[in-house]
C-alpha cells in the first residue's frame, strides 16, 4: 500500500517525575497512520493512551523518542510553528467539549479561523455552513451552557473541521454522551472522515467506536498491544456480541 | 505559505469586552477597590489644588483658616504641596489597592485555566493570551480609575464648598484640578496593568495540556 503517513511515532516514552518515584506512563511507542483512517486507540485508563493521544497532538513532548505530523517532527517546530500547526493541521475533540463557555456557538467555531486569519465575514459563512453540518443550524447564538451535551460536543466537531485539518484527535469524545448522543456523535465523524478525507484519531474505551474504525490500536501498560484492522475486528465484535 | 497565526487587534478587544460583560459582577469587585484607591487619591490631591486657589486670591484671612483646617502654610507662600502624612497614606491606599488587583486577577486567571488551554490548542499564541488580559485589565483600569477620579474630585468640591462658602467657587483653578483627576486616571490605569501583569504571563506561560488536566 502506498498510502501516506499522516502521522508517525517511532520509540516514544514519556516519564512522569512525581519527585519521589518517576512514572514510566508510555514505554516505546511506534505506530504509523495512514491518511484518511479512522483510527481508535483503545486501552485501559491508566494504560496511557491518553498521553499518547497528547504526543500527536503536540500538546505534550515525548521524553525520548520522535512524533512526525506530515513528516515534520514536531519536537524542532518553535513556539509559532506549533501554533500553526495546532491551528491548521489538528482539530481537537476534547471528552469535556471545552468549549469557550462566554462565547456563543458560531463564535467558538469561527475562533480557529479568526487565528487563521481568516476574515470575519468568510469565518461567519463558513462557521454557519459548519453549523448546519453538525445539524445545530438555528442555535449559532446560543452559548454553551444553553446547549446540550451531545449538542456542546457538535459545537466542538464544527469547531475542529473549521480550518480543514488533516487530523482530528478526539480524545473519548463521547465519555460525558450517554448512548445515543454518544453514537451520533461517532456517526458525525464518521461521515466526516469519508467525506473530507479526514484523519480520525480517537482515543476512546469506547465499544461503539470499534463498529466505524478502520483501525484499532490496543494499548496495554505503555506499549502497543496490538493493531487490528477492520476485518479481523468484526470477528471481534461478533465474539463480544455472541459473548453476552 | 508563512506558517503564522493571526489575532487581529479588534477581534481582541471583543473577546477582552465580551469576558468582562459576562463576568460583570466579578469585574466590578475588582475595580471598586481601584475605585476607592484612585478617588482617595484625587480626593487628598484636589483638596489641595482648592486650598491653594484659596491661597493665591486671598490674604491673611485664608492663610489663619487653612491653618485652622492643619494646613501647613505661612504668609507669603503661592504654593502647597501635600504632607508627609498625606503622600505616605495614598502610597498606602495605592499598596493595597495593587495587592488586591493581582489577587483578584490570579483567581481569575484560575478560573479559566481550562479556557485558556482551550484557546492555545486552537493555535492561540502566549502573546494572544496576554493581550486579551491585558486589554481587560485596561477596560476595568480605566472605568474604576476614571470613576473614582471623578468621585474624589467631585467630594472635594464639595467639601471645599462647604469649608470656604460659595464664593470661593470662582477662585477655583480648575486646569489645576483637570490636571489632578487626569494624573489619577492615568495612575489608576497603571495601576490596574501592573497588577494583570504576572497573571498575565502566568496564563500564557501554560502548557495547554496542564491546563486541560485542571477538572472543573
Amino acid at each position: 500500500m502506498c498510502a501516506k503517513n499522516i502521522v508517525r511515532v517511532s520509540g516514544v516514552t514519556k516519564d512522569f517525575d512525581l519527585g519521589k518515584i518517576v512514572v514510566n506512563v508510555l514505554k516505546g511507542i511506534d505506530l504509523e497512520i495512514e491518511t484518511g483512517m479512522y483510527i481508535s486507540i483503545m486501552g485501559p485508563s491508566g494504560s496511557g493512551k491518553s498521553t499518547l493521544f497528547n504526543m500527536i497532538g503536540g500538546l505534550d513532548k515525548p521524553t525520548s523518542g520522535k512524533v512526525f505530523i506530515d513528516e515534520v517532527d514536531i519536537a524542532q517546530l518553535d513556539a509559532y510553528e506549533l501554533a500553526w500547526l495546532r491551528c491548521r493541521k489538528i482539530g481537537y475533540i476534547f471528552q469535556t467539549f471545552n468549549l469557550i463557555p462566554v462565547m456563543t456557538a458560531l463564535e467558538n467555531v469561527t475562533l480557529p479561523m479568526t487565528f487563521a486569519g481568516t476574515p470575519n465575514d468568510a469565518a461567519v459563512d463558513r462557521g454557519m455552513e459548519l453549523l448546519k453540518l453538525v445539524g445545530l443550524d438555528g442555535r449559532h447564538s446560543h452559548k454553551p451552557s444553553e446547549l446540550s451535551g451531545g449538542q456542546q460536543q457538535r459545537v466542538a466537531v464544527a469547531r475542529a473541521l473549521a480550518n480543514n485539518p488533516s487530523i482530528i484527535l478526539a480524545d473519548e469524545p463521547t465519555g460525558n454522551l450517554d448512548l445515543k448522543t454518544g453514537e451520533d456523535v461517532i456517526e458525525l465523524l464518521k461521515q466526516m472522515s469519508k467525506e473530507r478525507d479526514v484523519t480520525v484519531i480517537s482515543a476512546t474505551h469506547d465499544y461503539k467506536m470499534l463498529n466505524v474504525s478502520d483501525q484499532v490500536v490496543w494499548i496495554r501498560d505503555g506499549r502497543v498491544d496490538k493493531i487490528q484492522n477492520r476485518e479481523e475486528l468484526d470477528i471481534t465484535t461478533g465474539g463480544l456480541a455472541k459473548a453476552e | 505559505m508563512k506558517r503564522l497565526v493571526a489575532l487581529p487587534f479588534s477581534k481582541s478587544l471583543e473577546i477582552a469586552y465580551k469576558s468582562i460583560r459576562v463576568r460583570f459582577f466579578r469585574s466590578l469587585i475588582t475595580t471598586l477597590s481601584l475605585v476607592l484607591a484612585v478617588s482617595f487619591l484625587c480626593y487628598t490631591q484636589t483638596s489641595n489644588n482648592y486650598a491653594e486657589s484659596m491661597l493665591l486670591s486671598g490674604g491673611q484671612q485664608v492663610i489663619e483658616q487653612l491653618q485652622a483646617i492643619g494646613y501647613d502654610v505661612n504668609v507669603g507662600d503661592t504654593s502647597l504641596t501635600a504632607s508627609p502624612k498625606q503622600r505616605w497614606l495614598i502610597f498606602l491606599s495605592l499598596l493595597v489597592c495593587i495587592v488586591g488587583i493581582i489577587n483578584a486577577q490570579l483567581m481569575s486567571v484560575t478560573e479559566r485555566f481550562r479556557e485558556i488551554g482551550t484557546m492555545k490548542c486552537l493555535g492561540a499564541l502566549d502573546r494572544f493570551i496576554v493581550r486579551i488580559f491585558i486589554l481587560e485589565a485596561g477596560f476595568q483600569g480605566l472605568a474604576g480609575a476614571a470613576s473614582g477620579a471623578i468621585l474624589g474630585a467631585f467630594v472635594a468640591i464639595m467639601s471645599g464648598l462647604f469649608r470656604f462658602g460659595l464664593r470661593s467657587f470662582s477662585l477655583l483653578i480648575w486646569t489645576d484640578i483637570f490636571t489632578t483627576v487626569l494624573f489619577a486616571v492615568l495612575i489608576g490605569t497603571g495601576l490596574s496593568l501592573l497588577g494583570v501583569l504576572y497573571p498575565a504571563l502566568l496564563a500564557a506561560r501554560m502548557q495547554p495540556v496542564e491546563a486541560m488536566r485542571v477538572d472543573q
